[in-house]
């Protein structure tokens, strides 16, 4: 098997993770697909170093030859399927209650006042759920 | 210098997202029994994907630019923290862009209600 076939069966396999085995759905929500563009733009650039300086080097038979900032056109889908399976797994975990919260707050932290991890008066996240998620994902 | 060079960009992979934690206050690392728990399947199925194509001959890495340490297997210590640190800054970027953005992702406390 070439990588080129490879990289297919594993974005075939990412794609049957997220939409059938964990049932995540990544690939049908937004957030997905506004967070995948910023994650292509940094592998372009490590990867564009890693392949530009033959850190990593591909026998030329097993890939189709069409390069993106030096790397093999196989490593986007390479890339697509760790990504892809890697948040499907995250979110699974999320969904059973592993540590589902403190959720990510998105706020800058010069707008809202800075809460110290543990402290008693810590902002939003909801108490209740994490210490039931806490003990969930202890057990 | 040379064997640095992989571990340089896995630092640099780091550096460019780990500040969200701290300021977009994306609780990724504070959450870090789910994130342990996301990369072990991770570096497990991806790890016999490296082996497996390095026993194809698929690639192959310049002994000059890694550290030179090996794991079980033969493969450079740097290919497994690979597998580490990018789904970890995939996942600070998800976190980041769903707190932003305030869109479901799936894993909310009422996620039954689907939109997507």
């Amino acid at each position: 098997m070439t990588y080129t076939a490879a990289a297919l069966l594993g974005v075939a396999a990412a794609l049957a993770v997220d939409l059938a085995v964990l049932r995540t759905r990544l690939v049908t929500r937004a957030v997905f697909w506004a967070t995948y563009p910023i994650i292509v733009g940094f592998q372009l650039l490590s990867n564009g170093v890693l392949t530009g300086r033959d850190v990593v080097r591909y026998r030329p038979d097993a890939i189709l030859g069409w390069r993106i900032a030096s790397a093999p056109v196989e490593d986007l889908l390479f890339g697509f399927a760790l990504v892809l399976f890697s948040l499907s797994v995250w979110v699974w975990l999320g969904r059973r209650g592993v540590q589902r919260t403190p959720a990510a707050q998105g706020r800058p932290r010069f707008t809202a006042r800075r809460a110290r991890p543990g402290a008693s008066t810590a902002t939003p996240a909801p108490p209740a759920p994490r210490s039931r998620d806490t003990r969930r994902a202890a057990s | 210098m040379g064997h640095l060079t992989y571990l340089g960009v896995l630092a640099g992979c780091l550096v460019a997202a780990l500040w969200l934690e701290p300021v977009l206050r994306v609780n990724v690392l504070r959450r870090w029994r789910r994130l342990l728990l996301t990369l072990l399947p991770v570096i497990l199925l991806f790890g016999l994907w490296d082996l497996a194509a390095v026993a194809a001959g698929h690639w192959s890495f310049d002994p000059a630019q890694v550290s030179g340490v090996r794991l079980p297997g033969g493969l450079p210590l740097e290919e497994v923290l690979f597998f580490a640190v990018v789904p970890a800054c995939a996942i600070l970027g998800f976190e980041a862009t769903r707190a932003v953005l305030r869109r479901p992702a799936g894993d909310e406390a009422a996620a039954d209600e689907e939109r997507p």
